[in-house]
């Protein structure tokens, strides 16, 4: 049995520490001059990413199943979390009225509909937050596992999930807000949700949240249940010939993942203070898979870093030279195809072994 | 100008200007009360004038329109002020004096309605049929029982049947407005109910209310067969509007159903080669337009072919650059040719810039034509025979010719085909290029109907993917199917949901029939179809 803290999961989490104390103090404590405030919302998406990506590489990378939809699964966790705030702004909207969000006055409904009760209760909201996304994977998941839907079928129908939730959330009849999305929060739990405290400790959270989604994920996957996915992964027919029930493991880790996308999402919104229907855009979703693929399919912590990395990239670049973004992110899918099968960290990691020489101990993530 | 017209009027109309100098007299006299009274009363008078026939009676209806129509307080003459002041009446020239002492008539909204309504009665002798049928028209939408006389003379001298039709609804129409006997009009509520549209329905909806219960009860039965034959041609304008939409489909699949269906590969880029395709004709249509506008007219078949070299070309590349190294890992080349159609579409927008750019359609192109009650365009029915026979050639290269021969045999057993001596690189490089220049083709046919922006191939993709997926991949005649079905059903959902909903709905029932026949609608069976 492997532990469940390798070197590089040792490695990681030790840097995100650093970072999660480092960074609320270099803001705080030197009132923004050290690390502005902009930065630390900034940082705090950035690991919102990070997490989804550890959430799509139990899947893909352990499992072989590569959902293009898994963006749907982080904004239908983002939305559960934005209704909620939407609910603790109150009547301080434009409109001030107490009882219904701004846009549902400007519709000129009359009362709440079904799907918005409890979202006043955050515990409530939180419960949502996992559970929309885990029935939605599981119903789906039901579905195309059980008709052995799989490979790029599998792929094109995530896809086309992804895109349908996206039509549908951009109608205002659907009560979400339409067009505009949610935004124009006030509060988080009685926190003024600009102030930077509030931030900071959106943050924490988030760090908390990825270290805590990444020793789940490794505690999954190096369990037996892991070596099944994998199992599954490499040969499913065989799998299945041995007698396990291959539909259920998969559809376990596919709920799995779409819970801790859901987490992820649910963390991003207060963060970003905006969650609109362009999140469910298919395009989303597919960056989320360049993400794991640069970092290293299959090795957790490398889909975090590639999430990081790419996200980081992408701030920077569109910053310097916005024309040039795609052209990067396009070579970046190319490259990574052709020339990194086990992404960054896989060389990385290669270039240490090859060094230090007695290390053959790094395994897995076979393309 | 318009004198002129009014003479020609008046050659063609004997019968108006024959009538002796009684209603010449009338004539004089009705144009001298033009300037008096309410405006309502002028209403009358215009009408008046329009039903004498007189050829004089135009140029000085339009002027009243124009708002050129004065009277010379003085005298009571009336006068035409412009384009050149003239007597109304006699045509004889004004002085500068008098033209300036004289004072326009005016007019009002209603008045300008009753002008209008007995200019387009003047045009029912007009030489030009159109212009005939357009004043039916408008006789046939403001009822009116005082020109009934003057559209049965037009109707008995009429020799074109569809200006005789029409113009028979319109007199039927003025016997529902008039005094007529009841057989009379039982017959005229029959002869709208022909007709069979919205116009006739709003016309013969008062009646079904009528006091006199024999008209009643024919303007009733008159309704329900209209209700009825809207209807079906509410169904036939669906039934095409789907089938447009399904050649639209078939244009943007067909390519994808030789890329994935036949060889495997997920193409991500393809949208953006179909965009690549409408740029092309985009270049076409600037090159024409600054060299030689005159062909105009043939700059999509112009286009077609270069669209087609150009995409292919670079499906060559993709294929020979990237697809190559990837073979059997479909998953990988399913992100790399992502990567590939970001890159082309950063290309294409920093090349001619973020906003859509105008491709013209050529003349065969643009307009109409009714069918029955349904309207059909020009644009899409040649979408449609475009489609049909691209679908048409591409299947005749797969079974008909060496080179598909040679493709089929590659998809079905590579090592096999390479031991009989063809040379599998080749094939699988021509058959991405095939579907790529296919996907050219799709866009010179996207250019007519759609924006050509950057982003043209993005809204394609995923209902291209429907559309393989749906009819099955690996067979191209599961791709016609899948096109049209999926486009039917669309359109027929449209009216009820509305177009997001129906797409939507379209989405989740692909998405189940996916996994009660996970292969498509035509599978392909046996061992080609591995696990």
């Amino acid at each position: 049995m492997t532990s469940l803290i390798d070197r590089r999961m040792g490695i990681f989490l030790a840097g995100l520490f650093v970072l999660t104390v480092a960074v609320p103090i270099g803001n705080l404590a030197f009132d923004g001059k050290v690390v502005p405030s902009y930065i630390v919302s900034l940082l705090g998406k950035y690991l919102c990413y990070a997490l989804l990506a550890v959430a799509l590489d139990m899947v893909w990378g352990f499992c072989g199943i590569l959902s293009l939809g898994h963006g749907a699964f982080f904004a239908l966790g983002g939305y559960a979390m934005g209704m909620h705030l939407m609910r603790e702004i109150g009547d301080r909207g434009v409109y001030a009225n107490p009882d219904l969000p701004d846009f549902m006055v400007f519709l000129s409904w009359d009362e709440l509909p079904w799907f918005w009760m409890g979202f006043d209760n955050f515990w409530f909201a939180s419960l949502m937050v996992m559970l929309v996304p885990g029935a939605l994977a599981f119903l789906f998941g039901w579905f195309a596992f059980r008709s052995r839907v799989t490979g790029v079928y599998l792929s094109i129908i995530t896809q086309a999930m992804t895109y349908a939730l996206q039509l549908a959330f951009f109608r205002n009849e659907m009560g979400f807000g339409g067009n505009n999305g949610l935004t124009d929060f006030k509060d988080v739990l009685g926190f003024p949700i600009q102030s930077d405290a509030t931030r900071a400790g959106l943050f924490v959270c988030t760090a908390i949240a990825l270290a805590l989604g990444l020793l789940i994920a490794r505690a999954i996957t190096t369990s037996k249940l892991g070596m099944i996915l994998v199992c599954i992964r490499d040969a499913e027919s065989r799998t299945r010939f041995m007698g396990y029930r291959v539909e259920g493991y998969k559809l376990f880790i596919f709920v799995v993942s779409a819970m801790m996308a859901g987490v992820a999402g649910a963390l991003y919104t207060p963060q970003v203070g905006i969650i609109n229907p362009g999140e469910f855009s298919p395009a989303n979703s597919i960056e989320i898979v360049i993400w794991v693929a640069l970092g290293g399919r299959g090795t957790l912590v490398g889909a975090a870093l590639g999430a990081i990395l790419v996200a980081l990239a992408k701030t920077l670049f569109t910053g310097w030279f916005p024309e040039f973004w795609l052209f990067a992110l396009g070579g970046l899918f190319i490259l990574v195809t052709l020339f990194l099968p086990k992404g960054v960290l896989g060389l990385i990691e290669e270039t240490f072994a090859r060094k230090k020489k007695p290390a053959p101990a790094l395994q897995e993530a076979k393309a | 100008m318009l004198f002129l017209r009014a003479c020609l009027l008046a050659l063609l109309l004997p019968m108006f200007a024959a009538p002796a100098s009684a209603q010449t007299q009338d004539f004089d006299a009705l144009v001298t009360s033009l300037p008096e009274g309410s405006y309502s009363a002028r209403g009358a008078v215009v009408g008046a004038i329009a039903l004498t026939g007189d050829p004089r009676a135009e140029a000085i209806l339009t002027a009243l329109l124009d708002g050129a129509l004065g009277v010379i307080e003085t005298t009571g003459q009336v006068v035409i002020l412009a384009p050149a002041p003239a007597d109304a009446l006699a045509g004889t020239p004004l002085t500068d004096a008098e033209a300036t002492s004289a004072e326009r008539i005016r007019v009002n909204n209603g008045l300008r309605r009753d002008i209008r309504a007995a200019l387009g009665i003047l045009t029912l002798s007009d030489p030009d049929p159109a212009k005939r049928l357009a004043a039916a028209d408008a006789a046939f939408r403001a009822p009116d029982a005082a020109q009934y006389e003057l559209l049965d003379a037009a109707f008995q001298r009429e020799e074109n049947p569809a200006v005789k039709s029409r113009l028979a609804e319109a007199r039927a129409v003025a016997i529902l407005d008039g005094d007529f006997p009841d057989a009379e009009k039982r017959e005229a509520i029959d002869v709208i109910a022909d007709r069979g549209d919205a116009d006739a329905q709003r016309i013969l909806t008062p009646f079904a209310a009528s006091e006199d219960p024999d008209i009643a009860e024919a303007a009733a039965a008159a309704l329900a067969s209209i209700e009825q034959s809207r209807m079906l041609w509410g169904q036939a304008q669906n039934i095409w509007y789907g089938l447009s939409l399904g050649s639209v489909l078939l244009l943007a699949a067909i390519g994808l159903a030789i890329t994935f269906g036949v060889m495997g590969v997920i193409n991500m880029a393809h949208g953006e080669l179909v965009m690549l395709g409408a740029y092309t004709t985009y270049a076409v249509q600037e090159t024409i337009r600054q060299n030689a506008p005159g062909l105009f007219d043939w700059s999509l078949l112009i286009a077609a072919p270069l669209a087609f070299l150009v995409a292919g070309a670079v499906g060559v590349a993709i294929e020979r650059g990237i697809v190559r190294h990837l073979y059997g890992r479909a998953l990988e080349t399913l992100l790399a040719t992502w990567g590939v159609s970001l890159i082309l579409q950063q290309s294409v927008r920093s090349i001619f810039g973020p906003n859509n750019r105008e491709v013209g359609n050529p003349s065969w192109m643009s307009g109409s034509f009714d069918v029955g009650q349904m309207t059909v365009t020009w644009n899409r029915l040649w979408i449609l025979i475009f489609a049909l026979a691209v679908f048409a050639v591409l299947l005749f290269v797969m079974k008909r010719t060496a080179v598909g021969l040679q493709m089929r045999a590659v998809t079905q057993n590579r090592p096999m085909a390479a031991s009989m001596g063809i040379r599998t690189n080749w094939v699988d490089a021509l058959t991405f290029g095939l579907g790529a220049g296919i996907a050219g083709l799709a866009g010179v046919a996207l250019s007519q109907i759609d924006n050509v922006s950057p982003n043209l191939g993005q809204s394609y993709i995923v209902d291209s993917f429907m559309v393989v997926v749906f009819g099955g991949a690996g067979n191209i005649w599961g791709t016609l199917a899948g096109a049209f079905s999926l486009g039917i059903v669309n359109k027929f959902l449209e009216p009820y949901a509305g177009a997001v909903l129906a797409k939507i709905i379209v989405l989740v029932a692909i998405i189940l029939f996916i996994q009660k026949r996970p292969r498509g609608l035509f599978a392909v069976k046996g061992r080609a179809v591995e696990g």
